[in-house]
């Protein structure tokens, strides 16, 4: 075999049931129409994306990209990939920490875990040593569970494991990765669960080839230029000093921070919450995935996390919380029992609205622990507020509970939560990006002109990122341009920012064509009917009406067109033909 | 999307960059559900084609105005493959020029495939976005400033070295004569000091709108700020000086708050200056002798060539307003550490490669005057200089 640079070149399917393991080596051919991380994996997923979560069959699917364990900036990135327990849809979540470059150094370009194992089981991957052994730790919280593994395996071993809300059937449960670098939404800790698996851990001592060294040096020089120039990554107010807390005192200012559960947009406490006042509580240190000179974790001066942005907001605004103790109290529980915090947030947020009862620092706690158990709230808002016959309190698209961005503040991120693959997410396009902080220019936050165009192709790049693996982040510094020069370098293959959208449109695509043969199609293209009929905060100058439903469907529609799909939502055969998915 | 094209279009001939009207307008063409040119034109039939080829939105097509054009086709015609400048916008957002022999859709769409915007030689400037016509204006502008100053600044190297041809001469001549004349006279600004955040706001837009009105800065890039009771007024990221109302954040010295995520990559120096000075207001453009001679030195065989930008270790001047290295925004060998000392000293520095800085109290008046004044000047030691070696 030619000598693979960017890749290993194999894909190791783990069978629970059996518990053994057995490599596979794509055609480059896959390679190239699906790059790696969560393209490839997108790919792997197809075939078996209309099984249940609890179906073994169904693949837990956790890649690498070609970038991830060079010297490329930020890419020591990797994705989970599965479909969605608490959606239906497919869904990814972008992982950091130090395991999938591990995975990479260990040989993998990504793993596919099926069946179930006989009994509460781990994997173990040590270079090529991969073994499948019971394990005892079922039901100990993540800190247990990685404390544990830590103290019997060597110091350079990653680690990820699901908590207790997973075991308990929870839909909001999350994994935790190298002590909560996960970030891992849609319920996918729940097929963990599933398939009996606790955790994994992953040693990689190997190098990853780059074709030309020089050349990636050079394409490294001009990313890393680009994020000092970065006044949101690297400035004094932004995400490196901070960490993406440093958001929330702008998402305030622009009066599209979600309060009381989406009723309002302006939080009147924001000073007492803001970046400022955590760290002033916590004095954090810099802390970052493996790779990253961005370092945009922090963690507390007594060791827990400092919650990510979308976290600290909905566990302080959107639940009318103004102190920052009980939002970190929060946040490090649900990282404990494996809660994604966005959807536990929200989840308070909609049981606070229909109850009309604030919560305590004790009360709040107890709620997150009774998600945990997997009854009611552990299912997610749009579950909680059926039951509880207030279907209009669940802030959710694609019953994915929405992050900390008002729609009602940007048309495009409007557009962008409605038509995204996984639901409620602003990531798969991030129109923050040039709606609010103004990257690569400035567009008007309240007009829908050109966003189905603008959505369609960040929605590209973004699937392209992901699958190179870099990190979002870091696009709002650097673009395709920067890094089509970093991929070309690392694999010898010539990339440019144009075939790398292609390939981000093909693996978008493909992700709806799976969401389509679920059944979802323009109706469940669609945000939650508030944000067309009541306005937002007003104030400092800025008027925050009601969407204008028309437009909105208007700007769908353009979406639709653009995104080269039928008036269902689906992909026409044309656009299947020419992407090369009609197979 | 098309009264968006029809703004940059505007802007483009504000700035002098292309003719308003007649057959060498700029051509801005923005597509979402169906594809909108500014104006009708028989070149769109195959420009348009570039958005079926690419995964853009929006597309500039610029047949620039002189001396720009003589100097673009000048620069394709030396470097047929791609024109690389030096100065900061290129080597942070360019990084080159690729340079298209024909006006062809696959040679075009080759080039785009991988860079921002590309040269035509004898046709114009084509770049493209995927987000706004605003992308394809600041490339092309800064396309044109770029090779301007890539033009002069070699110019005077080359006749340093005697190794001027009589092309180069011949095109240097005509390029001087359609220089338009300096402005002399500065504007009369408000007059502060300002007390409250509405006349501070009001004061930058109107000195930021001075400041694209003189030429001293392009698309934008530039920033300006003013300090009052602790708390910094400074133009956000990617704000056009010339359009500074809803675009200044206010950013507390005190760290108090976050508000200044989306203010200048400049803001951590402007903070600085702050702190080690008297003065209560900045004003930063890119005018362009002043960058060309921010980056003319005569030693020619200094080990740091090509890296003076990070690592010039001389105390350079230039007609007494010290140079400093130091790149865009904070990190290592950002601007934000070499900067403010220079500033607090002398009021004024010029950053290499990449624009002036001046400062000033109370108001922006003697700001503005000194920026207009520093750049007069480089434009005339810039001829007294190169007379040495004629």
């Amino acid at each position: 075999m030619d000598e693979l640079f960017g890749r290993t070149g194999k894909v190791l399917h783990i069978d629970l049931t059996s518990g053994k393991a057995m490599a596979e080596y794509p055609d480059d051919a896959v390679y190239d129409a699906f790059i790696g991380g969560r393209g490839l994996a997108g790919h792997y997923l197809r075939p078996f994306a209309d099984r249940e979560y609890s179906d073994p069959e169904l693949p837990l699917l956790i890649f690498t990209g070609p970038l991830t364990g060079t010297d490329s900036p930020t890419s020591g990135r990797g994705s989970i990939v599965s479909r969605s327990p608490l959606t239906g849809a497919v869904c990814d979540g972008s992982i950091g920490g130090g395991l999938p470059t591990r995975l990479k150094k260990a040989g993998y370009d990504g793993l596919v875990i099926t069946g179930r194992g006989s009994a509460p089981c781990g994997i173990e991957i040590d270079d090529n040593d991969v073994r499948v052994v019971e394990t005892s730790l079922w039901g100990q919280d993540t800190d247990a569970v990685l404390h544990a593994l830590e103290e019997r395996l060597p110091e350079d071993t990653s680690l990820a494991c699901i908590g207790p809300a997973a075991e308990n059937g929870s839909l909001l449960a999350s994994v935790a990765v190298d002590h909560r670098h996960g970030g891992v939404r849609g319920g996918l800790g729940l097929i963990w669960a599933a398939k009996n698996l606790k955790y994994l851990t992953v040693r990689g001592t190997g190098d990853v080839p780059v074709r030309d060294p020089d050349a990636l040096a050079q394409a490294n020089e001009a990313i890393v230029r680009l994020t000092m120039a970065s006044p949101v990554l690297m400035g004094r107010h932004g995400f490196s000093r901070w960490g993406t807390p440093a958001l929330l005192d702008l998402m305030n200012s622009r009066r599209m921070l979600p309060t009381d559960n989406f009723q309002k947009t302006y939080f009147e406490h924001g000073a007492k919450v803001n970046a400022s006042a955590l760290a002033a509580l916590c004095e954090p240190r810099d802390h970052g995935c493996l790779g990253c000179h961005i370092h945009c974790r922090k963690i507390a001066r007594d060791g827990r996390s400092l919650p990510g942005f979308e976290a600290l907001a909905h566990f302080t605004a959107l639940i009318g919380n103004d102190d920052p103790e009980t939002a970190m109290a929060g946040v490090d529980l649900c990282g404990r029992l494996g809660l994604d915090p966005v959807s536990a947030g929200s989840v308070l947020a909609c049981l606070r609205e229909i109850s009309g009862k604030d919560y305590s620092g004790k009360t709040l706690l107890s709620a997150l622990r009774e998600m945990a158990e997997g009854g009611d709230s552990g299912q997610g808002a749009a579950h909680v507020a059926q039951v509880c016959h207030r279907p209009e309190t669940a802030m959710t698209v694609k019953g994915m509970e929405l992050p900390a961005y008002d729609p009602r503040g940007g048309y495009g991120l409007a557009l962008a939560y409605a038509v995204s693959t996984r639901g409620g997410c602003h990531q798969r396009a991030f129109p923050l990006s040039h709606e609010v902080l103004r990257k690569p220019v400035a567009t008007d936050r309240f007009s829908f002109s050109g966003k189905a165009r603008i959505v369609k192709l960040a929605e590209d790049t973004l699937a392209a990122a992901d699958s190179i693996n870099a990190c979002r982040l870091i696009f709002l510094a650097a673009g395709l341009e920067e890094y089509a020069k970093a991929l070309t370098a690392v694999t010898g293959k010539d990339w440019s920012a144009q075939s790398l959208l292609e390939t981000g449109e093909r693996i978008t695509v493909n992700e709806r064509c799976m969401n389509s043969a679920n059944g979802f199609g323009a109706a469940d293209d669609d945000l939650p009917e508030r944000f067309f009929t009541e306005p937002g905060t007003p104030g400092g100058g800025i008027k925050v009406p009601p969407i204008d439903r028309e437009a909105f469907l208007q700007a769908r529609h353009n979406y639709y067109v653009v995104r080269g799909l039928d008036k269902n939502g689906a992909a026409t055969p044309e656009t299947l033909q020419r992407l090369g998915l009609d197979g | 999307m098309k009264s968006l094209c029809a703004k940059f279009a505007a802007k483009l001939a504000a700035q002098g960059i292309a003719p308003e009207q007649g057959p060498d307008a700029p051509l801005i063409g923005g597509l979402d559900a169906e594809l909108a040119w500014n104006r009708e034109d028989p070149r769109t039939s195959l420009l348009s084609g570039l958005f079926d080829r690419l995964s853009i939105n929006s597309l500039v097509f610029v047949r620039p105005s002189e001396p720009y054009r003589t100097i673009l086709d000048f620069l394709a015609s030396r470097n047929p493959n791609a024109i690389r400048p030096e100065d900061t916008e290129t080597r942070t957002f360019l990084h080159d020029i690729p340079v298209c022999p024909e006006f062809e859709l696959s040679a075009m769409a080759d080039l785009l495939e991988r860079r921002k915007v590309i040269v035509l030689p004898g046709r114009g400037i084509v770049s493209c976005g995927t987000v706004s016509p605003e992308q394809g204006f600041v490339s092309v502008s800064s396309a044109i400033f770029s090779t301007f100053v890539l033009f002069f600044s070699d110019y005077l190297n080359r006749a340093r070295r005697n190794a001027l041809d009589d092309e180069y001469i011949k095109t240097f001549s005509r390029v001087v004569r359609l220089l338009p004349e300096p402005r002399q006279v500065p504007p009369a600004l408000a007059q502060g000091p300002f007390r409250d955040e509405e006349s501070v706001v009001s004061a930058m837009a109107e000195a930021g709108r001075k400041v694209v009105g003189f030429g001293l800065v392009d698309s934008f890039f530039g920033n300006i700020s003013y300090l009052l009771n602790g708390t910094i007024y400074i133009s956000q990221t990617g704000s056009s000086l010339d359009e500074l109302n809803g675009c200044i954040d206010p950013c507390p010295l005190d760290g108090s708050s976050t508000n200044g995520l989306t203010a200048s990559s400049e803001l951590t120096a402007h903070e600085d200056v702050y702190r080690r000075s008297r003065y209560d207001c900045i004003l930063h453009g890119h005018p362009k002798f002043s960058v060309i001679m921010s980056m003319d030195c005569e030693r020619v065989d200094c080990p740091n060539r090509g890296r003076c930008h990070l690592e010039c270790p001389e105390c350079r001047t230039v007609d007494g307003v010290p140079v400093v290295p130091g790149e865009v925004g904070t990190g290592p060998t950002g601007l934000c550490h070499t900067l403010p000392p220079a500033m607090a000293a002398n009021g004024a520095a010029l950053v290499h490669g990449h624009g002036l800085f001046t400062s000033g109290e109370k108001d922006f008046n003697a700001p503005f005057a000194r920026l207009l004044e520093i750049e007069n000047r480089c434009r005339e030691l810039y001829f007294e200089r190169l007379s040495e070696y004629a």
